[in-house]
């Protein structure tokens, strides 16, 4: 029993990457709710950059095609057990 | 007069008829062919459940078009369907090289069957 807090290797564990650039992925369509499902949370709010690991560009465009799904009634704004 | 392309997405009420579905999209594409756009590709999703109750309505018959139009037009399209009261939303987006590009390889039916494995379809691109 160490008094020590050991520290969690968070780090090592799968190193995140950037699927858009890794698939090399140039447009993210706002029609396709199951794709954009993917970058939502529970309550369908949108997953920070930290928990998916997108750069900043492409959390950007996923924001704007989100917001439009959203507004075309494709996304919810807010619900519970969405997924 | 430089055409940009653009890409609109509306709700009509579900409470009407097929053939009244029919009109106001028929109205809309005469409309926009008549101002000067020429629209290359439209598609009908039909019937739809919303997300979120729309005008106390919880379906909505969802329509594609895809055009190229000169700029001033889309501000005419917008009054438009803000005066016609069949349609409950609708959504006007600019495409720019890559998204135009999309839609070509969408309407390829490039991620029809993998529809969820949408990455690996672009990987297979490069």
């Amino acid at each position: 029993m160490t008094l020590v807090n050991e520290s969690i290797n968070r780090g090592e564990q799968q190193k995140k990457y950037c699927r858009f650039k890794k698939h090399r992925i140039k447009y993210i369509d706002y029609k396709d709710p199951d794709f954009l499902a993917k970058f939502l949370n529970e309550q369908g709010k949108i997953l920070p950059r930290r928990l998916t690991g997108t750069s900043l560009k492409f959390q950007k465009k996923i924001a704007v095609a989100v917001k439009r799904a959203r507004q075309l009634a494709l996304l919810p704004y807010v619900t519970d057990g969405f997924k | 007069m430089s055409l940009k392309h653009y890409e609109t997405v509306f709700i009509i009420t579900p409470v009407l008829s097929d053939q009244e579905v029919e009109e106001t999209v028929d109205k809309f594409k005469k409309w926009l062919s008549d101002h000067g756009a020429d629209v290359y590709h439209d598609e009908k999703w039909g019937l739809k459940k919303l997300a979120y109750p729309i005008l106390n309505k919880t379906t909505g018959v969802y329509h594609l078009f895809e055009f190229k139009a000169d700029p001033t037009v889309i501000a005419n399209l917008e009054i438009e369907y803000k005066r016609d009261e069949r349609v409950m939303r609708f959504l006007t987006v600019s495409l720019d090289k890559y998204g135009v590009e999309f839609n070509e390889r969408r309407r390829a039916g490039a991620f029809k069957k993998t529809k969820k494995s949408e990455p690996q379809k672009e990987e297979a691109k490069k």
